[in-house]
């Protein structure tokens, strides 16, 4: 053909010249991957199926070094922990059944590297391809959550990626009509050049609409549809120039992803009517590796195989080829599997919403995966070796030697222990502390999402969770908080990713759910680094044997490896989404007292130990070291039990967890939260206890809770918490008139002043917004 | 409290105790246009459906308004916001039917306009003026204090003018500007329907947050009413006192107001 504009590679001529010098280096396979793929093949691949497997066989869509250790999430499972499970690890988002006919499905992944890059376009296309999961389950989207992560506040960079990592996720989530509910915010110099983006989504379906990606039935269509095809994400793709036969072709092309949101939007509307009409058989969503790895999974998940005509495929820029069309992530597509018999509705539901669409192909008999490009053959592989049977890794690792001597390095005691605030100087440390960037409040944010669309948010930041109803009729909702403690990770990658799920599972269950399903994102550096494949291999064990401990599944998510720059890897990161069910939303607890709580009982739920390591207080001092607080799961269950029940029958009216900041921060949170003050004394406890009254304000033992008791029920929680054995103390009463967290006898802290410390911070950083 | 009043003395809002609304407001159709990129869509039929009248979804692509007695333009970003906020929705051609109704000389037609659907009627010249970005260039979400300047809308009638209500505000292009004599105009004529109080959240012209036209029946406003319409999911703040943690239903008004307006009518 004279018009050509690529040396074609097909599988006819990959077979005649073995000898073909082929860039899979430079695509970031291994020597023997390489050889592994022509022995799969039994000849050498082809340029485009050479993309596929990069691509299919990265870290990033293989799971190739976490895989031998993710299987223990779906190892540590009990019958009893996998009964509302309906759908599990493996496919786009796990599905948990919530009763009444109705299941939800949460998810939440990483969009770091991206972000990095562009912050507005990686955070916003990071929201863009979660969503897109959840829709591919055939759930209408609901919410989503961002938990991110940034280097220094006052470092020059942070100023240019935090803006636009919180404007891009603001301008798609806002975008897309979804309520942002929660997440988490920290600095750290260990994320300077990089980021931890990260972005849960979920969604709600009756339990008849759930779909999953499997391309069944010979003869039947495979479409994609949505956006057109690009050249952005393709990265590496770009050594595949060679196929090229002129560098006329743009050359600079976005190495991360554009969003459209406005284009998801329509999507989502488009996909839930295809949906309630029954017009797709299987439904995949194109994120990670485009078109490799939607046709690869479907196939490999069906019962046949799938022939697929790439010169079909609708393109935003004609130029591209077809490894690139292979490999592109433009944003906002989805593939479909489609009956003929359904095609004329599918046509026409595409028709009103204004999508594009093309029929590439169809569902064979044959189990392979071809792939044609005018006329010829230029991909023939067993899908199920591109999308399953990629490379999976051993990877050594080994307790880090440094370890034992940051364990040793107690804050108690070193060099940033100088001072510990006392009486009236404690007032103006705990509006320093309080306003310290891991402490800030981060509303200024928070107020750049949307939380109202939908008009289904019953509770959202700054409480312990984001509440959403998910059943007008009933009441009935779920309840979803993300947390990871990095340094507590760090100190212990075991007990600090159990801590993590720890503290998870009590936000839940402080807003008064009871939490039923986890997903995770795992953010670590090099797994190449024996180190770091240590700290990974701790966390997941420590969230597997946690969960099973709590008797919660994981249910999906995602890992984000090779976080680091220059030999330096971020803190451990993994992070926890818990979701729980509450039967009525409106019964839900938020985390401080209303000026209509005046006068009722403050109590302390749980101990407190000398626990001070890897506290905020110790970063706020500069200190990182030593041995993370201890973990009590069994207790943490039973603080569980206790939080909902005590929701559900009355006994509390605010509760807030104890956590980052130790008992210090709980009731500066508590109180601001509505802006009612507290009259509180903690001699008592601080002598059941056995400490100091700096150590019980800024420790972060585990498994406490701060809550406030109508003076009317006190002599049932009492009971209850007796009966349970679980410990308590009344620590103070809820004070509407005095303005004030009043830590009698030793200093009033006037609310006013705490607010400013605590509201200030963000906005002097990274500038002013109205006041939210 | 209640019991003692006559009914015509309940108040129409602020007082959630009554649980069935007039029956006769159920036979009021409120259309609610869905544009690709529409988001509020659903909320402000649930508004209706919650201040007991009839909500019935309206095409974009449709030049039909189905015998609706009033019509709403929800939020959302309209075509993606592509172009300039509201600006290709105005060309839609339900919008054509909206405009010829609104402008009718006999029953114009009640069209209420929010946020994006504000922005919409400004583009389509039903409304004077125009929406630019935010003066400090970000999106913002506040629980906002509004004062109701004028009941003599189609939409503010259940409110005595003056009243301070509370209700959700979230954009990114919500700056209203004007020339200065279409601002002297909307002031002198009393067609400055809502007003930002305590804080201006975007910088737009004498504190204004939503305007009408010359006979009162189509209004415009940036805040979000349909938001502040269930205890429970709405602001923790309310303009009729005290209540209780997202309690805050003060928008509910603005759809009692159009119902019992075309009830009486």
């Amino acid at each position: 053909m004279s018009d050509k504009k690529f040396n074609l590679d097909t599988v006819e001529q990959a077979a005649a010249t073995p000898d073909t010098e082929l860039p899979w280096a430079e695509l970031g396979l291994k020597e023997n991957e390489f050889q592994e793929i022509k022995k799969i093949l039994g000849r050498r691949p082809t340029a485009a199926e050479l993309a596929m497997y990069s691509v299919m066989w990265s870290e990033h869509c293989s799971y190739k070094s976490s895989k031998v250790h993710l299987k223990q999430f779906g190892a540590k499972v009990t019958d009893e922990m996998k009964k509302d499970l309906m759908v599990g690890i493996g496919e786009n988002a796990g599905v948990t059944n919530i009763g009444n006919g109705w299941a939800v499905t949460f998810k939440i992944e990483s969009h770091n590297h991206p972000s990095y890059v562009e912050p507005y376009q990686g955070a916003a296309t990071g929201v863009g391809g979660i969503v897109r999961d959840i829709i591919s389950m055939g759930a209408r989207p609901v919410a989503v959550m961002d938990p991110l992560r940034f280097g220094a506040i006052d470092h020059p960079d942070t100023a240019r990626v935090l803006p636009g990592v919180v404007s891009g996720v603001g301008g798609y989530g806002n975008s897309l009509g979804l309520p942002n509910i929660g997440g988490e915010v920290e600095f750290d110099e260990c994320y300077q050049a990089n980021p931890l983006v990260n972005a849960l989504a979920v969604g709600i379906m009756r339990h008849e609409d759930i779909r999953t990606a499997n391309a069944s039935g010979v003869g039947n269509k495979v479409i994609l549809f949505g956006a057109r095809t690009g050249g952005d994400g393709i990265g590496g793709a770009s050594v595949l120039a060679s196929e090229s036969f002129d560098d006329t072709k743009p050359s600079k092309r976005p190495a991360v992803q554009v969003g459209d949101p406005f284009a998801e939007k329509v999507l989502i509307e488009c996909c839930l009517e295809l949906f309630k009409g029954s017009v797709v058989e299987g439904i995949q969503d194109l994120g990670a590796a485009g078109i490799s790895c939607a046709t690869s999974e479907l196939a490999s998940n069906g019962d046949g195989g799938m022939h697929v005509d790439l010169t079909k495929v609708l393109l935003r820029d004609p130029t591209l080829t077809p490894g690139e069309i292979l490999m592109s992530e433009s944003q906002e597509r989805m593939m479909a599997v489609v009956t003929p018999a359904n095609l004329a509705r599918f046509e026409e539901i595409m028709a009103k919403w204004d999508v594009e669409y093309s029929v590439l192909g169809e569902v064979t008999g044959n189990g392979r995966l071809t792939i044609e490009w005018e006329g010829e053959i230029i991909v023939d592989v067993d899908p199920k070796t591109v999308a399953h049977d990629g490379p999976t890794y051993e990877r050594p690792y080994a307790r880090p030697d440094w370890q034992d001597a940051l364990q040793a390095d107690k804050f108690t005691g070193s060099a940033a222990d100088d001072a510990r605030p006392t009486g009236a100087e404690l007032g103006q440390a705990i509006k320093d502390f309080m306003a310290a960037p891991n402490m800030c409040s981060k509303s200024w944010i928070t107020n750049q999402y949307d939380r109202y669309v939908q008009g289904n948010t019953a509770l959202s930041m700054p409480d312990d969770s984001g509440v959403i109803r998910v059943d007008e009729e009933t009441g009935l909702g779920v309840a979803l908080a993300t947390d990871s403690n990095p340094r507590f990770t760090k100190l212990d990658p075991y007990q600090g990713a159990k801590a993590s799920l720890a503290e998870a599972y009590r936000n839940v269950a402080t807003a008064g759910a009871r939490p039923v399903a986890v997903s995770d994102c795992l953010n670590f550096g090099s797994p190449e680094d024996p180190d770091i494949m240590w700290q990974f291999a701790e966390a997941v064990r420590g969230i597997a044997d946690g969960c099973m401990e709590l008797g919660v599944p994981v249910t999906g998510g995602n890992v984000s490896l090779y976080n680091q720059t220059g030999g330096k890897a971020i803190n451990p990161t993994p992070v926890v989404a818990m979701m729980g069910v509450m039967d009525d939303v409106t019964r839900r607890t938020p985390s401080g007292w209303a000026p209509e709580h005046d006068g009722q009982a403050i109590y302390l739920l749980g101990t407190t130990r000398d626990e001070l390591d890897g506290s905020e207080w110790a970063r706020f001092k500069g200190h990182l070291g030593g041995l993370p607080p201890k973990v009590d799961l069994a207790a943490e269950k039973l603080l569980g039990d206790l939080l909902v029940n005590m929701s559900r029958d009355g006994l509390i009216d605010a509760a807030h967890d104890v956590s980052a900041g130790g008992l210090a921060a709980a009731l500066s949170e508590a109180c601001l939260r509505f802006g009612v003050g507290a009259r509180i004394g903690l001699g008592e406890v601080a002598e059941r206890d056995g400490l100091d009254l700096f150590t019980l304000l800024f420790s972060e033992s585990l498994g406490r809770v701060v809550v406030s008791v109508p003076r009317s029920e006190e002599v049932r929680f009492k009971d209850m918490c007796t009966a349970r054995n679980y410990p308590f103390a009344r620590i103070g009463v809820v004070d509407a008139a005095s303005g004030a967290l009043d830590l009698q006898g030793e200093v009033a802290i006037d609310l006013d002043e705490l607010r400013a410390a605590h509201e200030g911070t963000l906005a002097r950083h990274f500038g002013e917004v109205a006041p939210g | 409290m209640a019991e003692s009043l006559a009914a015509s003395e309940v108040p129409l809002v602020g007082d959630f105790s009554q649980s069935t609304p007039n029956p006769a407001l159920a036979d009021v159709r409120v259309g609610v246009i869905t544009f690709p990129g529409t988001l509020d869509d659903r909320d402000a039929s649930r508004a209706v459906r919650l201040a007991g009248g009839t909500p019935l979804p309206l095409w974009h692509d449709e030049a039909d308004l189905h015998k609706v007695d009033a019509v709403i333009v929800p939020g959302g970003f309209s075509y993606g916001d592509y172009l300039r906020a509201g600006a290709i929705a105005a060309k839609a051609p339900v919008m054509s039917k909206v405009v010829e109704a609104a402008s009718a000389a006999d029953n114009p037609l009640p069209v209420l306009g929010i946020c994006n659907g504000f922005q919409i009627l400004t583009e389509t010249h039903l409304l004077p003026g125009s929406m630019i970005k935010n003066d400090h260039r970000k999106f913002i979400c506040r629980d906002q204090t509004l004062r109701v300047e004028t009941n003599q809308t189609s939409w503010t009638g259940d409110f005595a003018a003056g009243q301070e209500i509370v209700v959700p505000l979230k954009n990114q292009d919500g700056q209203y500007v004007a020339d200065p004599k279409t601002l002297e105009a909307l002031e002198a004529e009393g067609r400055v329907v809502f007003r930002y109080v305590d804080v201006n959240p975007n910088g737009s012209r004498n504190d204004i947050a939503g305007i009408c036209n010359e006979r009162g029946n189509v209004v415009g406003l940036m805040p979000h009413p349909e938001h502040a319409v269930e205890p429970g999911f709405g602001p923790s703040s309310s303009g009729f006192g005290t209540v209780g943690l997202r309690g805050g239903a003060d928008g509910l008004g603005v759809f009692t107001s159009l119902l019992n307006q075309l009830v009486k009518a």
